[in-house]
């Protein structure tokens, strides 16, 4: 029950849909019950769209269980989530399927026996009384047939036409009913006609509307399997939590809904169960799968204080967390939010198809009558039955379906691939740049490096400095900075027991370094740069850090009073799979560059590891940006990869930036492309599906062009005057009917795309 | 023949004009009722629809036709899409909008409809 103060629940309203009103008489009788309730202003019923909305301070549930209790079936609009809504979907989509195969038997159930009455030599004419009988009860049965299985067409095109546009059921409209009407002009008044023109083409409209109908039944089922992938993310979602709530003053773990899980909830997970929301431990240790969302088949460990996220497994320990993000705000949930929008967006290529689409059934209209009056001016007898052919072949074979399909059915299948694979692309046109890539810019900490650096050797200068001093000074300097490299120098410091002092005159030098007082003492901390400006001899010191450098490391020199008096090195292991991914990406003819703020040396040598040869470095954070421009000066289609945080805007800036995630931490708003786990794989996973689905997408295309710029003409009968040959309106319905069954079953293609082996 | 030539010819005037030159004037203002835009019979009713700039509205859709193609919305000028379920009215979130006119359809834009966004002062309510 609502417990929210009236000044927020007051005049709220909430709309329901009702079940079995079947008539204007039962909109008082559900206002008056709703009326009745408890804190309920008003209930207004929309008859024509079964809603009802109810404003006042009242929850959903009792207002259903009123309607309930008077006969009705009552739901909220708003209580459906994602996982009911596809299954009302599929249960929706398999009626229309089954009404539409009906239609299919019935349509053809004429049209076959007629189509092979006249195939098989069979008169279609009306020359006698009884020929005329024949064809009109004929005719009659196939009216009867436009009305039971083709009614959809002709009021899909009348309302369409009364709203000044067109669609494919105007087309169809149009070519079997001047079949039809053709046809029946044949049987009335057969004598208007000349001899050779009394010609009729009723099992044409039958066959037409029968095959049309079948292709957009099988249509719906090849459609269904297009949303697999987001379907599989919505299934993630846990129905149900196991929260520790006090229940009579005692502390009990009891199973509520997913929705009624509050912020702050400690939440209990036991092993093999779902992650039901997004938290962070609490207690105990466990591992996690989660592959299903970052397409890392290593499970992850997990203990008190990591987080853990919505729709991953839990493998072996029992843990509590805090319930940290819920409902919409969870990462799965905005997963599939982006997935869901960028599976509807169209990338570039398909706006060409788009303005097509928007002129070309008026066009096939004209061209259908231009067809028509060049038969009846300049072709043979009987030119009439000849135009009336050609005009409805003409508006039959046209597909403007097949156009309109070509791309959202390949991105639909591309993206939701992609999205099986950890990889999360923003749009259409983020896609399509991605598959023409040229150049790769790997930013290094963390992205070709693990990000997570450790302090590896010590190198005392100046004697009189034992190493722990040398440690606290450097740590306590450290405190004060974000940078990764200070993180682990101050992590370092801390598991060696070292005590932090207090630190005064905090200076970060961006791109040099940092400098402080500690106990009165001046320090300088950071790299030769910031010790050369400050006039620091370095003595022969150079060399020690070269050999560092050489071996990854990144040397960073302390020195006390202006003194030199020693070298960290820290170390950011290279990632085990960097070094393979970016091969895969070389194979591909992708030139990639290192981008790092770390010295020259250190720089060369990780990228001589990982085998790229290109390498920006000593690179200020403000001057990524600027490396991206620099190549695409050099005309390269540029994607940018870093963790997302301090590269934005070199991310931005480039053709496609990629924010590369650990787990599931995405920085999912500021990048084209956001890949769910750490390993650059999933770059080259990206750009695979990108050029995957491209490829996709110009099949589709091409298709749909060749067979509409081929077939209308055809169809018009442009091959008569050569070979004699003019297109039966019946094959035109078919060709119409598969035309867009191709193109979806093309795109279903996708799905059996994989990412190569890594 | 000549009679049926010309016919032809008028009857493409007619297709010319009715599909492309002929701009309904007629829009529905969401600004003074609540509106339900019913997906139906190919296509989108009301499928003019008058909203005021500068300030988000919720635009209600009722999905009544099974065929595939109409059970998504895409608004293209603003990245958003929404499935439309069968029978089941969802509220579509659109952005404050900047006056101009603003196309929806369905993926293969066989379902279209426009949204007509006018500076308040134009609008016929005035119950803002």
């Amino acid at each position: 029950m609502n417990k929210l103060s009236g000044d927020i629940t007051h005049g709220a309203s909430q709309e329901l849909i009702i079940d079995g009103a079947s008539c204007a008489s039962c909109v008082s009788k559900i206002e008056q019950a709703l009326a009745a309730v408890k804190g309920v202003e008003s209930a207004e019923m929309n008859f024509p769209l079964r809603t009802v909305l109810v404003t006042g301070d009242v929850d959903s549930d009792s207002l259903i269980k009123t309607i309930e209790a008077i006969g009705y079936g009552a739901k909220s609009t708003n209580e459906a989530s994602d996982d009911e809504l596809f299954d009302e979907k599929e249960v929706a989509d398999e009626k229309y399927y089954t009404r539409l195969m009906k239609q299919v038997w019935i349509a053809l159930g004429l049209g076959m026996p007629l189509m092979i009455y006249g195939l098989a030599g069979g008169p279609m004419t009306v020359e006698t009384t009884l020929e005329r009988i024949v064809w009109l009860v004929v005719g009659m049965l196939c009216a009867g047939i436009m009305y039971v299985a083709g009614k959809h067409f002709y009021i899909g095109a009348w309302k369409s036409f009364a709203n000044h546009s067109a669609n494919m059921d105007t087309l169809i409209a149009l070519g079997t009913g001047t079949a039809w009407i053709y046809s029946m002009v044949v049987v009335l008044f057969p004598l208007a006609l000349p001899e050779m023109a009394r010609h009729v083409y009723f099992e044409a409209t039958a066959m037409i509307i029968g095959l049309i109908n079948l292709g957009l039944a099988l249509e719906v089922k090849a459609r269904g399997r297009t949303s697999e992938a987001i379907k599989r993310l919505i299934g993630l979602q846990a129905k149900t939590a196991r929260v520790v709530r006090v229940v009579d003053g005692k502390e009990q773990e009891i199973d509520i809904a997913i929705d009624q899980v509050q912020l702050n909830d400690i939440v209990r997970i036991r092993p093999g169960e779902k992650i039901s929301v997004d938290g962070v431990v609490t207690q105990g240790r466990t591992t996690i799968d989660e592959s299903m969302l970052t397409g890392e088949p290593m499970p992850v460990e997990k203990a008190e204080h990591d987080e853990v996220v919505a729709g991953t497994l839990n493998k072996s320990g029992s843990i509590l967390f805090k319930a940290t993000r819920i409902g919409k705000d969870t990462a799965l949930a905005q997963i599939i939010n982006m997935v869901k929008r960028a599976q509807n967006s169209k990338p570039p290529i398909g706006r060409l198809a788009d303005v097509i689409s928007g002129y070309f059934v008026p066009v096939i209209m004209i061209i259908a009558v231009v067809s028509a009056l060049v038969w009846l001016n300049f072709g043979p007898e009987p030119s009439l039955a000849f135009a009336v052919v050609s005009a409805t072949t003409v508006l039959i074979i046209a597909c403007p379906c097949a156009l309109g399909l070509a791309t959202p059915m390949s991105v639909m299948v591309g993206v939701g691939k992609a999205a099986e694979a950890g990889v999360l692309i923003r749009n259409g046109e983020a896609l399509q740049t991605a598959s023409k890539i040229t150049a790769m810019i790997l930013d290094k900490t963390g992205t070709i490096t693990a990000g997570a650096p450790t302090v590896t050797d010590i190198i005392i200068a100046d004697k009189s400095y034992t190493e722990n001093q040398i440690l606290t000074l450097a740590a306590s300097m450290e405190s004060g900075s974000e940078h990764p490299l200070a993180q682990a120098i101050v992590d370092f410091a801390i598991k060696q027991g070292v005590e932090l002092e207090s630190v005064s005159d905090f200076h970060a030098v961006a791109g040099h370094g940092i400098t402080a007082n500690v106990n009165g003492q001046p320090l300088l901390f950071g790299n030769q740069k910031l010790m050369l400006s400050n006039g620091v001899a370095l003595n022969g010191f150079v060399a020690q850090a070269q050999k560092l450098a050489d071996e990854a490391k990144t040397p960073m020199y302390l020195a006390i009073n202006k003194k030199i008096a020693a070298i960290i090195a820290v170390s950011d292991p290279i990632k085990a799979d960097s070094t393979s991914a970016i091969k895969r990406l070389q194979a591909n003819g992708i030139r990639v560059v290192m981008l790092t703020g770390d010295n020259r040396a250190t720089a060369n040598a990780v990228a001589k590891k990982v085998g790229i040869t290109e390498v920006f470095a000593e690179v200020l954070p403000e001057d990524k940006a600027n490396k991206v421009a620099e190549l695409q000066a050099q005309g390269e289609i540029v994607g940018m990869t870093g963790d997302g945080i301090n590269d934005a805007p070199a991310l931005a800036l480039a053709n496609v930036g990629f924010a590369i995630g650990t787990g599931t931490d995405v920085a999912i708003e500021s990048a084209d492309i956001t890949l769910m786990r750490g390993s650059l794989h999933g770059l080259a996973d990206a750009i695979a599906v990108s050029k995957a689905t491209l490829r996709n997408i110009k099949q589709n295309l091409f298709g749909a062009f060749i067979y509409n710029v081929a077939g209308v003409p055809f169809a018009a009968g442009l091959l008569y005057p050569f070979f004699g040959i003019l297109l039966n309106p019946v094959i035109a319905g078919a060709a119409m009917a598969f035309s867009s069954l191709t193109v979806v079953s093309n795109a279903n293609r996708l799905r059996l795309f994989k990412a190569k082996e890594h | 023949m000549m009679m049926i030539n010309i016919i032809g010819l008028v009857l493409i005037a007619l297709i010319v004009w009715w599909f492309w030159l002929y701009k309904p004037a007629k829009a529905v203002d969401a600004s003074v009722e609540n509106i339900t835009v019913i997906v139906n019979d190919g296509i989108y009713q009301p499928a003019r629809i008058k909203i005021a700039a500068g300030k988000p509205t919720k635009l209600k859709f009722l999905r009544k036709d099974g065929s595939p193609c109409a059970a998504t919305v895409l608004f293209p000028d603003f990245e958003l899409s929404e499935d439309l379920p069968i029978d089941v009215s969802k509220s579509v979130e659109l952005p404050a909008m900047v006056a101009g006119e603003y196309a929806f359809h369905c993926p293969m834009k066989m379902y279209i409809g426009s949204l007509i966004v006018v500076e308040n002062s134009v609008l016929g309510g005035g119950n803002e």
